[in-house]
């Protein structure tokens, strides 16, 4: 297992956000926890991430290590694990490129920057094309591949997504899915988190489904997409 | 001709005057911009960094003068004054407003006023109450041009408080530290992301604006060589205004207003009687905050998201 969470507990002031939730994800990866708003899923990226603090009797750990020992910005530059926040969180008043090496901003290794970087803008070319521009001016679509890209920089053991589908366009969507399928073949584990069901069983090959805080369901994607209480309440069908 | 000449005079003076504002008021934008307070102890470490570039001077003087060149021992003074002082601003950052990040604001508002007055009455304890003078760190020279009067220190305050400016828009705009500092301004909370770490970011901004403050601090001593341990608070107050008046968080703005600040003061005292100086000029910057209430280069609403 690279990623184990146990009995995680986050509570926003007296309000419980996540009710002991246990999961686990393995190396190479990806997985979905699916959910409507408000079920405890920007919670759970939050907590492994480290911007929200978790229960101290929770059990959170990466590749053998406790996460609760980590702070924020170490999960990210020691760790390797990126975080695509909710609403993407680009830095506008900084230009694509300087958003992309801010990202880098612990690591020494300039040569494996640089390689990174022009995989990068291989995989969005719109990136590329518009490098100098200030980030706060790109398209919704556009914003989200930088988001993408500069997780990638930032840490590539395994990415926590959060609503990427956000705000896109059909189109644009399966873009962004595509390039996170192939972000996942160069070895990244990828744990989605998604209101758009659908989409991201289709993606994934293993999901969760979470409801008031607590994990209701596991399963292999395909069997999640045909299950009755997650086709009513997720799926509209 | 003459009348030409009156206004370039004092647009010389008021350019010194406004370099003293803008220089210390940076140091309000610059913590605001990544942390969104404003450290209320910023005056004081002027104060402090007046003082500990006196004992700097005083030092250097005696063991160098006549060995090394005059600039010399003022760029001396002025680095290892820059360095200690930055010092200061990292203790205020890490005793006073670390553990109250997530306080409530008025919380870390009050701490920078309790560490200025802990500077004030320490200095006072350590000192005495008797006033010390700056020793010159130059011969004073007067120059005569066309008319209108200028010395070497008022050149030097003016050309120096520039090349800091310049120095730090650089450090900004091409650093990776600098690229942190603008990136907080901008989501303060997205940053730990990036693998940059606040208690990095923090303590270093903490302590370039108490670098500025310290040079601004020996600058002043040589123009006004009082020292004093409440030298801070009107200065450092003004320099606030500029802040503010700037627009939250613009370095750009503060250095502008911070001239501005300079520029009304001495031109309303040209016309008024200085008794009425503060008076008069407070009250126009009143009237222009209230038709820009959020300064110069404020942003419209703050672009900043929190969780």
């Amino acid at each position: 297992m690279q990623l184990r969470v146990e009995k995680l507990r986050v509570s926003y002031g007296n309000i419980k956000a996540l009710h002991e939730i246990s999961f686990s994800v393995k190396a190479g990866e990806i997985l979905t926890i699916i959910g409507a708003n408000g079920a405890g899923k920007s919670t759970t990226l939050r907590a492994i991430s480290r911007m929200i603090p978790a229960h101290p009797e929770s059990i959170l750990e990466f590749e053998g290590k406790n996460l609760l020992k980590y702070s924020a910005d170490k999960v990210v530059s020691a760790l390797g694990i990126s975080h695509v926040p909710e609403g993407r969180r680009i830095f506008g008043n900084l230009t694509v490129t300087e958003n992309l090496i801010l990202a880098c901003f612990a690591r020494k290794d300039k040569k494996q920057i640089a390689r990174n970087k022009k995989w990068v803008f291989d995989l969005f070319n719109r990136l590329e094309e518009r490098k100098k521009q200030l980030a706060g001016t790109l398209s919704g679509g556009e914003q989200q591949m930088l988001a993408v890209g500069r997780a990638y920089m930032s840490g590539r053991k395994i990415m926590l997504l959060d609503e990427p589908s956000m705000g896109l366009a059909p189109l644009l969507m399966l873009d962004m899915f595509k390039a996170l399928k192939e972000i996942n073949s160069q070895g990244t584990t990828i744990l989605l988190v998604e209101q758009n069901a659908r989409l991201a069983l289709k993606f994934a090959r293993r999901g969760y489904v979470i409801e008031n805080g607590n994990l209701i369901l596991e399963g292999p994607a395909e069997e999640l997409l045909t299950n009755p209480d997650v086709k009513k309440a997720y799926l509209g069908a | 001709m003459e009348l030409l000449q009156y206004i370039l005079q004092n647009l010389i003076n008021a350019a010194e005057r406004g370099s003293f504002y803008a220089v210390i008021s940076i140091g309000y934008s610059m913590v605001y911009g990544v942390l969104m307070l404003f450290n209320f102890a910023h005056g004081d470490i002027f104060m402090v960094g007046a003082y500990i570039g006196f004992g700097i001077a005083t030092l250097f003087i005696g063991i160098f003068a006549g060995l090394l060149p005059a600039p010399l021992i003022f760029l001396a003074t002025v680095v290892t004054t820059m360095f200690l002082v930055s010092w200061v601003g990292v203790f205020v950052e890490v005793a006073g407003y670390r553990p109250l990040r997530n306080a409530p604001r008025a919380s870390a508002a009050i701490t920078g006023l309790m560490i200025g007055i802990i500077f004030e009455t320490g200095v006072l304890i350590l000192l005495g109450a008797t006033r010390l003078s700056f020793p010159p760190l130059m011969k004073s020279v007067t120059y005569h041009v066309g008319g209108i009067y200028i010395t070497n220190v008022k050149a030097m305050i003016i050309i120096i408080s520039l090349l800091l400016m310049v120095a730090l828009h650089a450090f900004i705009q091409k650093t990776k530290w600098g690229m942190a500092m603008r990136a907080m301004s901008y989501d303060f909370l997205a940053v730990p992301l990036m693998g940059v770490s606040i208690n990095t970011i923090a303590p270093l901004t903490f302590a370039m604006g108490a670098g500025l403050a310290s040079v601004a601090g020996i600058l002043y001593g040589q123009a006004y060589p009082i020292l004093d341990p409440y030298m801070g608070v009107i200065i450092g107050w003004k320099a606030f205004v500029a802040a503010i008046l700037g627009g939250r968080g613009s370095i750009k703005g503060a250095a502008f207003a911070g001239y501005l600040l300079g520029f009304i003061e001495i031109f309303v005292a040209t016309i008024f009687p200085s008794t009425l100086r503060d008076l008069i000029a407070y009250s126009i910057i009143l009237i222009i905050l209230s038709f820009k209430p959020r300064g110069f280069f404020g942003m419209e609403h703050s672009t900043k998201l929190r969780l």
